[in-house]
């Protein structure tokens, strides 16, 4: 019988493919790019255009130059140059996110091998070299200008930024530190593009977890580590170390734990994994805010997890069905 | 009906039922075809040892090839007629294997006298000589010889039989038309096989998308010992592992049969056979099977010979609806694809799927994006990925070490994955490869 | 700034002091013959002459009473050196390349399903014995390609495998890998090759491929003592290569080829029009 196919079992398919995933992903990112929009101006759409457009034409450069097949189309590129766009600045320079673009996706991406064989979050990997080789550009931020409010962009200090200050100046918390939470909570402060509004942000992984794209397991994980650590030190000092709630509004935490965490590729496979993974998250996360050099903590804490990965997927090794040990025969 | 939580077993998926082309068709009797083409390997074990030769005339039911060795069966003829050849014919496998190919001569005359008997009067050891000698094996396409699963040795007593009429495969439903269509037969099934096993439970495991085989197999147990099992509906249920766990809570050991946990398991089709074979005298000639797909112009459930080519059945159901892409002997998630109609149906054959271009996923593979969804679907707590990894880059003592032997190639980790990575024959190739490896150490 | 230059020179002392220690203390005694050998091989660690990679057969070579088998990436201008260097007569060991036994790609030979699966001949050929009609036709899925250590094979366009006799070392690897031992291993000399591996009937060869043997028998008419036909199928009696051309043209199929003259279709290798010394091949 001609044109009849063979093929191994099974030979009906869920219909869920990777372009899916990784559309369903940009999709729940909308929200916090129409934010970033609202609050930074035009500087955050050429922002969020060229970061884009920079990881799609890159890896399509790159794809000719390995002789490899033309990957745009799944759209984990694309997904890569929003997640970096969200990690900017809102008044950086044209350039740096031409270049955060280019070092996502070859540095971060394409020398490993491609889609699947990066260790590292390509987004953070391009956000942390930038952050370390350009810190003045990385780290300038600017108060919010809602569009339409006749507002001017002011450079300012993002929140963790101040309390940092504050603490190395005067070892207490500066004064007012919990006046804005509606604030951070909405998006009405400096950070970067992606992480001022954790509404939209919760909106978007709400949308993730109805779609069934990412699991509970290291988000809340991550989240609760932070909130629970940071906790303690302020139930320890209080005037000196901020709440809970700040740790969790503030900074990258809500775009780090539900967008870059749950990165498949960087992240373990394993449930029990997951989890040590985003308790690992949380402790590094809370140890930089609290001792480190920079104010925030969220794109090493998850970089250096992601260098952790396949020792904890080895060793967490789900417990075979019919056998008594993890693993064993 | 108190809401309780329904019984299943941890991992597995949903997929698409598709039962519903033909969970409500009577079984119909297919006539005769002008030849049938009866393989002499249709079980797991030793294949049977032809004893005809070209131009005999056999009977219905007449041995027409000896079972060699314990794990074996006989092979007999699925109706009176000549032997026209025995030569290599192209088998489900896929490769041309014996077979005793018989014209029939339309009388359909059964051997005289069929070995009847009183299942009270016969021991437990007579019984399993009767179900050996009528050639019973599992029906629910495992075909493992029925007598020596009823066999197990004595430092491994048996308290529980568990009849699996879960039919968890989508668009299959020959096993729930025999519920509803023969649950006498099947509890005469039930009586034999709890003589020969003298067992302490009994247990019928049906999916609650079988709402009315449900009801009506309880009705019928009704007084007796026999215990229906609702069970959450869940790919694989079927599995005779997961269906232990479920039923039992029993864990069957890795590498282990369900004897070891001291339960036995048959299908509803080999339970109803069991009966004819020991009550009837009939050797297993004949099964239900359901025929349907988009690619066939009327869905139906049939009463097949073995041996009736596929093309016989397709006739029989109005032929085919356009081009297909695939015939299926089996049901979508462990089904073996068919070279051609040509091939014949033996007494494995559950179900025949006839797919067309639109039914299947024809996506090139893509690389894996490590989303873990096999690993959350794998029903034997397997890390999929990893092994066909390991398998792709022949690093076979590390797949070993990552107990690929202990995949049960239920394919829910293929059907998840949005890379379209043939994960069950990247496993595959691994226990190949480590069986091998065994072999020469 | 002195307490912290003298601190790191001290710790850099003791460092080199305790490293020169365990250098001198821990040393592994090798036989300087190993290393030399070790350094004569080519470093594939194919695994052809039998031994675990090149470190391994160093070892056997010295620890062994005698050479117990042959480096054939190293071929015999690697041989006689390590033979020098263990005292011993030159080995000569023949250079042999592997030569894929068919010419049927997608254009000339007929599938008999459409393959959906692993890209890998050998998982390929357990679903029905494989998509190709012919049973021992080349499937040109590119496991031997991907097995091959020297980079030695290429698929063409047309899903053929076509194996470079310049860059062939012999290590066999590629042999053991094709499901269908559809790849034998021929003497670097012998350019003639019958290319089939079917030994199915002349009429029904015909019916799946366009340049399959039908086993006419003309070419062992034209040059009796360098064909011979057995099981339906030609082959080259190597013993007579030099005279196997002679019946290239006369073959009605086209199966049997020169490669001297050429490859198969769709082959990018073209170096066989030059006569090849041993030592003209890339190590």
């Amino acid at each position: 019988m001609s044109g009849i196919y063979l093929s191994s079992s099974p030979h009906v398919h869920s219909g869920e493919t990777t372009d899916k995933v990784m559309r369903a992903v940009i999709y729940s990112l909308l929200p916090a790019c129409a934010v970033a929009i609202y609050f930074f101006g035009l500087p955050a759409l050429l922002i969020l255009i060229l970061c884009t457009g920079g990881c799609v034409a890159t890896e399509a450069v790159c794809n000719r130059l390995f002789k490899s097949k033309l990957s745009i189309a799944d759209g984990s590129a694309a997904l890569t140059g929003i997640l970096l766009a969200l990690n900017m600045p809102p008044n950086s320079p044209w350039w740096l996110s031409v270049l955060g673009a280019v070092i996502a996706i070859v540095i971060g991406k394409q020398v490993y091998g491609g889609l699947g064989y990066n260790p590292f979050n390509p987004a953070l990997v391009a956000r942390v070299v930038l952050l370390v080789s350009f810190p003045v550009h990385m780290t300038s931020w600017t108060t919010p200008a809602p569009l339409g409010s006749g507002i001017d962009a002011v450079t300012t200090a993002t929140p963790l930024g101040e309390w940092k200050t504050a603490v190395m100046l005067t070892g207490k918390l500066p004064e007012n530190i919990s006046a804005g939470m509606g604030d951070y909570f909405i998006g009405n402060m400096a950070g970067s593009l992606g992480e001022v509004s954790a509404l939209a942000l919760l909106l978007g992984a709400a949308y993730l977890f109805w779609k069934k794209i990412i699991s509970w397991h290291v988000p809340m994980t991550f989240v609760l580590t932070v909130v629970v650590f940071g906790g303690i030190f302020w139930l320890v000092d209080s005037s000196r170390y901020p709440n809970p709630l700040f740790h969790l509004l503030t900074g990258g935490l809500v775009l780090g734990a539900f967008y870059m965490a749950t990165d498949m590729v960087t992240s373990p496979v394993t449930t029990r994994g997951m989890i040590i993974f985003g308790f690992g998250c949380g402790v590094v996360t809370v140890l930089i805010r609290l001792f480190g050099g920079y104010p925030e903590g969220v794109s090493f804490a998850i970089l250096l997890m992601n260098a952790a990965t396949p020792l904890i997927d080895r060793y967490t090794r789900p417990r075979v069905f019919g056998t008594a040990v993890e693993g064993k025969s | 009906m108190a809401m309780t939580k329904l019984k299943t077993f941890p991992g597995g998926l949903h997929p698409a039922d598709n039962k519903q082309w033909t969970a409500s068709r009577s079984i119909e009797f297919v006539p005769l075809p002008d030849e049938l083409i009866i393989p002499l390997s249709q079980h797991i074990g030793a294949p049977a040892e032809v004893c005809v030769e070209v131009g005999a005339l056999v009977k219905k039911g007449e041995i027409i090839g000896k079972a060699k060795g314990f794990v074996s069966v006989p092979v007999h003829a699925s109706t009176s007629g000549e032997v026209v050849a025995v030569e290599p014919r192209l088998h489900p496998s896929g490769r041309p294997l014996l077979s005793v190919v018989i014209k029939p001569d339309g009388e359909d005359d059964w051997i005289d006298p069929l070995p009847q008997g009183d299942p009270d009067k016969l021991s437990a050891d007579e019984l399993k000589d009767r179900l050996r000698d009528a050639g019973i094996v599992g029906m629910g396409g495992a075909t493992f010889p029925a007598h020596v699963k009823l066999s197990p040795p004595e430092e491994k007593p048996i308290d529980t039989l568990i009849i699996n009429g879960v039919e968890c495969e989508p668009y299959l439903t020959a096993d729930h038309r025999l519920m509803l269509e023969e649950p006498e037969r099947i509890l005469q099934g039930v009586a034999i096989l709890r003589k020969i096993l003298t067992v302490d439970n009994i247990y019928i495991g049906i999916e609650v998308n079988k709402p009315d085989a449900i009801a009506l197999m309880t009705e019928k147990c009704a007084g007796t010992d026999v215990k229906v099992v609702p069970l959450e509906v869940k790919y694989p249920q079927g599995a005779e592992k997961q269906l232990i766990l479920a039923i039992t809570g029993r864990e069957v050991p890795s590498g282990g049969l369900p004897m070891e946990v001291g339960v036995v398991v048959q299908n509803v089709g080999t339970t109803a056979a069991v009966a004819d074979a020991v009550i009837n005298g009939y050797p297993l000639i004949e099964r239900v099977c359901t025929v349907t797909g988009s690619g066939i112009s009327e869905q139906k459930n049939l009463r097949i010979r073995v041996g009736t080519p596929l093309q016989h059945l397709v006739d029989f159901c109005g032929g085919l609806n356009g081009d297909p892409a695939k015939l299926i002997m089996g049901g979508p998630m462990m089904g073996m694809t068919q070279l051609s109609l040509d091939v014949p149906a033996t007494r494995g054959t559950s179900g025949l799927l006839i797919f067309g271009e639109d039914d299947i996923p024809l996506v090139e593979q893509g690389p894996c994006i490590r989303c873990a969804r096999c690993v959350k679907t794998c029903p034997a707590h397997l890390l999929p990925t990893t092994i066909a990894a390991y398998a792709r880059l022949e690093m076979i003592d590390e797949a070993e070490e990552y107990c690929a032997m202990d995949c049960i190639e239920c394919g829910c980790c293929s059907y998840s994955c949005p890379s379209f990575i043939p994960l069950v024959q990247s496993l595959r190739h691994a226990k190949a490869a480590i069986l091998e490896k065994r072999r020469k150490i | 700034m002195i307490a912290s230059i003298l601190s790191l020179g001290a710790i850099g002392f003791l460092a080199a002091l305790t490293l020169g220690f365990a250098a001198r203390k821990f040393a592994v005694e090798v036989d300087p013959r190993e290393l030399a050998i070790l350094e004569l091989l080519p470093g594939a660690n194919c695994g052809a002459c039998g031994y675990p990679g090149c470190s391994g057969y160093a070892k056997m070579v010295v620890n062994g009473d005698k050479i117990a088998a042959t480096c054939p990436p190293g071929g015999s201008a690697v041989m006689d050196k390590i033979a020098n260097i263990m005292g011993l007569a030159p080995i000569t060991a023949e250079p042999k390349v592997a030569v894929v036994m068919c010419q049927g790609d997608n254009l000339k030979a007929k599938d008999k399903y459409k393959y959906l699966g692993l890209t890998d001949c050998r998982a390929a050929q357990k679903v029905a014995d494989g998509p190709k009609q012919c049973p021992g036709g080349c499937l040109g899925l590119g496991t031997c390609e991907r097995v091959c250590p020297f980079g030695a094979i290429e698929m063409t366009p047309d899903n053929l495998a076509v194996i470079s006799r310049k860059k062939c070392t012999g290590c066999g690897k590629c042999v053991a890998s094709c499901p269908r031992a559809v790849i034998r291993m021929a003497p670097l000399d012998a350019t003639t090759h019958v290319l089939c591996n079917s030994h199915d009937k002349g009429a029904l060869v015909r019916k799946y491929c366009e340049v399959g043997c039908i086993a006419c028998q003309i070419c062992k008419k034209q040059v009796p003592g360098a064909y011979e036909i057995e099981n339906l199928l030609a082959t080259v009696v190597y013993e007579n290569h030099q005279d196997a051309p002679a019946a290239v043209e006369k073959c009605p199929t086209r199966c049997i080829r020169d490669f001297m003259v050429s490859y198969p279709d769709g082959s990018s290798f073209a170096e066989a029009t030059v006569p090849l010394k041993k030592e003209d091949r890339a190590a």
